[in-house]
């Protein structure tokens, strides 16, 4: 697949919408829409102003959810960023292993107890693996267990788990753009799929244009 | 390292969905009115949103917060054609039903009761949940969104052909598919970064 930088539409590049095609006029009706998914995803992972947060550190993170999405046309790219970015082969492979240990299905969780309480669904709370945490870090390790918790149960959502990402080093403001990093792939991600599906396309094979 | 959790002042968990105003208090601290740059404050693309303590902790980032509000409002209020707002509207309700976030399905199902008439059936998608019946072409759009926002995705060919049998153009269909992704992105933040309150008697 190509790699697209993030002045390549990276929605377009994943679906393999080529101008003028179908799907390339029905993203043009909502323009705002197509230009700021992708003001989001250079906001995320290209940012003018990267702040605390490195460029490894947000790319660890959208392979890896990408990868708990099964997402593999959207894991791949993250995947080859992150590999462009420098990340050592140990931390690479380390995202791979956590994905592969952290894999399961959701949405699931608890509600408020009440009469929502019937609707409650069991599920894992994700510990990083002994063997990964060395190489993901402390800051790494406290995040994938948050973003797994986003991912497949943020219903589960409470103050304890922000209390743990700010022990392990996150501050307030890099929280709120982990959050934003977790939240945006979860859309791009499904709107990857639907274009794809809509296209008649599989919606988890390779681009191979 | 001063950064710290927020207590939330006393307040009534909502224990149920409700089409009901709801309020939402947050767990980490946002920007005070008066520490924000005018960067921050143009991030909130709409000014009247610097009362809002959601906005103002999403301002953090504010090229992220600014990108993500231009996204939403043109993938809920762009009115050329496409799915009718109504029936936007009721997909973001039913991925905030499916996903559990009580905030956002509040305000969406007012929105999709506001736009549809049809009180009773988005109340029946909040008691009963997304395996209620609405009707096919509701039913279509719910089954739809549900799909795409379970986490791997089952969303396929099949939901695409039941939404076509029951009248959705592709561009109508994109709006149904985009409106289900972005709940899945509010609904991350909102159920991440605070919690819901019921309003004060």
């Amino acid at each position: 697949m190509t790699v697209p930088g993030t002045d390549i539409d990276v929605i377009d590049a994943l679906v393999g919408i080529t101008p003028g095609s179908p799907l390339s006029a029905i993203r043009a009706r909502r323009p705002d829409a197509r230009a700021h998914a992708q003001a989001t995803y250079r906001a995320l992972f290209a940012p003018e102003a990267p702040g605390n947060i490195t460029a490894q550190e947000r790319l660890a993170v959208g392979a890896f959810v990408a990868g708990l999405h099964d997402a593999t046309v959207v894991a791949g790219h993250y995947a080859a960023r992150l590999a462009q970015s420098g990340a050592s082969a140990a931390l690479r492979e380390a995202v791979d292993a956590a994905t592969a240990e952290a894999r399961t299905s959701g949405p699931y969780g608890r509600y408020p107890a009440g009469p929502l309480s019937r609707e409650d669904t069991a599920g894992v709370s994700y510990r990083v693996g002994t063997a990964i945490r060395s190489t993901l870090g402390p800051r790494l390790t406290a995040a994938f267990e948050h973003v797994h918790m986003l991912v497949f149960h943020p219903r589960d959502a409470a103050p304890a788990a922000l209390q743990a990402l700010l022990d392990a080093g996150w501050s307030t403001t890099d929280i709120v753009t982990l959050s934003q990093i977790v939240a945006f792939l979860s859309f791009q991600i499904r709107v990857v799929i639907g274009l794809r599906t809509l296209a008649g396309r599989p919606p988890t094979r390779e681009v191979t244009t | 390292m001063t950064d710290t959790v927020l207590v939330p002042p006393e307040h009534t968990a909502p224990t149920a969905f409700t089409r009901a105003q709801l309020d939402w208090l947050p767990w980490l601290e946002p920007l005070a009115v008066e520490a924000m740059t005018a960067r921050h404050m143009a991030s909130l693309v709409d000014a009247a949103r610097v009362k809002s303590p959601y906005f103002r902790l999403l301002a953090r980032d504010p090229d992220a917060l600014e990108a993500r509000t231009r996204t939403d409002k043109d993938i809920f209020y762009n009115p050329d054609a496409g799915l009718p707002r109504a029936e936007r509207e009721l997909a973001a309700a039913a991925t905030s039903r499916f996903n559990g976030c009580l905030y956002c399905a509040s305000v969406h199902a007012r929105h999709a009761a506001t736009y549809s008439k049809r009180e009773a059936d988005v109340q029946r998608l909040l008691d009963t949940g997304v395996s209620a019946d609405l009707g096919e072409r509701w039913n279509a759009i719910v089954a739809a969104s549900v799909a795409l926002t379970a986490t791997p995705c089952v969303f396929g060919p099949e939901h695409v052909d039941r939404l076509r049998r029951s009248g959705l153009d592709d561009l109508a269909i994109a709006d149904v598919i985009h409106a289900a992704a972005f709940f899945n992105w509010a609904n991350r933040l909102m159920l991440s970064l605070g919690e819901p309150a019921a309003p004060a008697d």
